[in-house]
């Protein structure tokens, strides 16, 4: 089972895909659960420890919106952990402020530069671009349990 | 909440012949330890990992390719999140689950016709045009109109 970054991160269908395929999706929900639920962290907006701005310097310059270094934060243990990535363009959801945009943009280009295999799709608006869609998800999910059973 | 409790969102897609009420009927016979709330996309079901995992895996079996499911970070009705203690307005999160709600129904039915060969026909009409095609189109075009 390979640890999967899904873009956008809180995506329903490909967390849903890619679970459903025998993989383990990396989302944002569950770091927003250990920030929320975790003994020590305060309620938000005050949750923010003094580790995050350190890993969201580790992404962005200090002059860079500190909304992109923050957000970077709550990514990092997920571009960390990735083992491969789906990244999906042109979901209407994740339009936003330029926080979001340059993010959005960051992020891709980190997983783009990560020596990890990956996916690059366009959001479905039909049933046979959905067909489509769902079977190169399948299909790259099985390449990576493939790979890993010739690794093993 | 304890730290090690999880909740997870089930989703049905609008063509799914099940209803939410059914989910939770469903998930309440099951007699697991986790607890379920009824919503109008499906449920939120919290508790352990294990309990919620069962829960889901038992209600996916109702509709396998309409039923869809993932992680949400607040369980449900966290005062942080609940529109009645935030004075209404649309939950954060409410418009990804409304676009992705949307397609559900395609990618539903992408699942269904996962081993199914893809239409040659489908992929024909995708082709771009002739040229030759395209030339005896205008000259139809162009003698109609002096016909007309």
């Amino acid at each position: 089972m390979a640890k999967i970054l899904i873009f956008p991160s809180n995506s329903l269908i490909l967390s849903d895909l890619v679970a459903r395929f025998g993989h383990e999706p990396l989302t944002l929900m569950r770091v927003i659960r250990k920030k929320i639920t975790e003994v020590g962290i305060d309620s938000p907006p005050i949750n923010v420890t003094p580790e995050d701005p350190k890993k969201g310097l580790k992404y962005a310059a200090v002059d860079v919106p500190s909304g992109v270094r923050g957000r970077m934060a709550l990514l990092d243990p997920l571009i960390e952990e990735a083992e491969a990535a789906i990244i999906v363009h042109e979901a209407d959801y994740s339009f936003g402020c330029m926080g979001c945009a340059r993010t959005n943009e960051l992020v891709k280009y980190i997983v783009r530069n990560k020596d990890i295999p990956r996916l690059e799709l366009v959001y479905p608006t039909n049933d046979d671009e959905a067909r489509v869609f769902v079977r190169k998800i399948r299909d790259f999910c099985e390449s990576l349990t493939h790979k890993a059973e010739v690794i093993a | 909440m304890a730290s090690d409790e999880i909740t997870k969102m089930v989703v049905l897609a609008e063509s799914s012949p099940i209803l939410p009420s059914e989910l939770a009927l469903r998930a309440y016979e099951l007699s697991t330890d986790a607890v379920v709330k009824e919503t109008c996309y499906g449920l939120i079901v919290t508790g352990s990992e294990q309990a919620v995992n069962e829960t889901i895996e038992e209600l996916r079996k109702l509709d396998p390719s309409g039923i869809f499911v993932k992680d949400r970070g607040f369980p449900p009705g966290d005062s942080r999140r609940c529109r009645a203690v935030r004075g209404g307005g649309p939950r954060p999160g409410f418009h990804q689950l409304e676009k992705e709600s949307a397609i559900l129904p395609s990618i539903s039915y992408g699942l269904e016709t996962i081993e199914d060969p893809l239409d040659v026909k489908q992929q024909k009409k995708r082709d771009k045009l002739k040229i030759d095609r395209f030339i005896e189109i205008i000259e139809e075009q162009s003698k109609e109109d002096v016909n007309g």
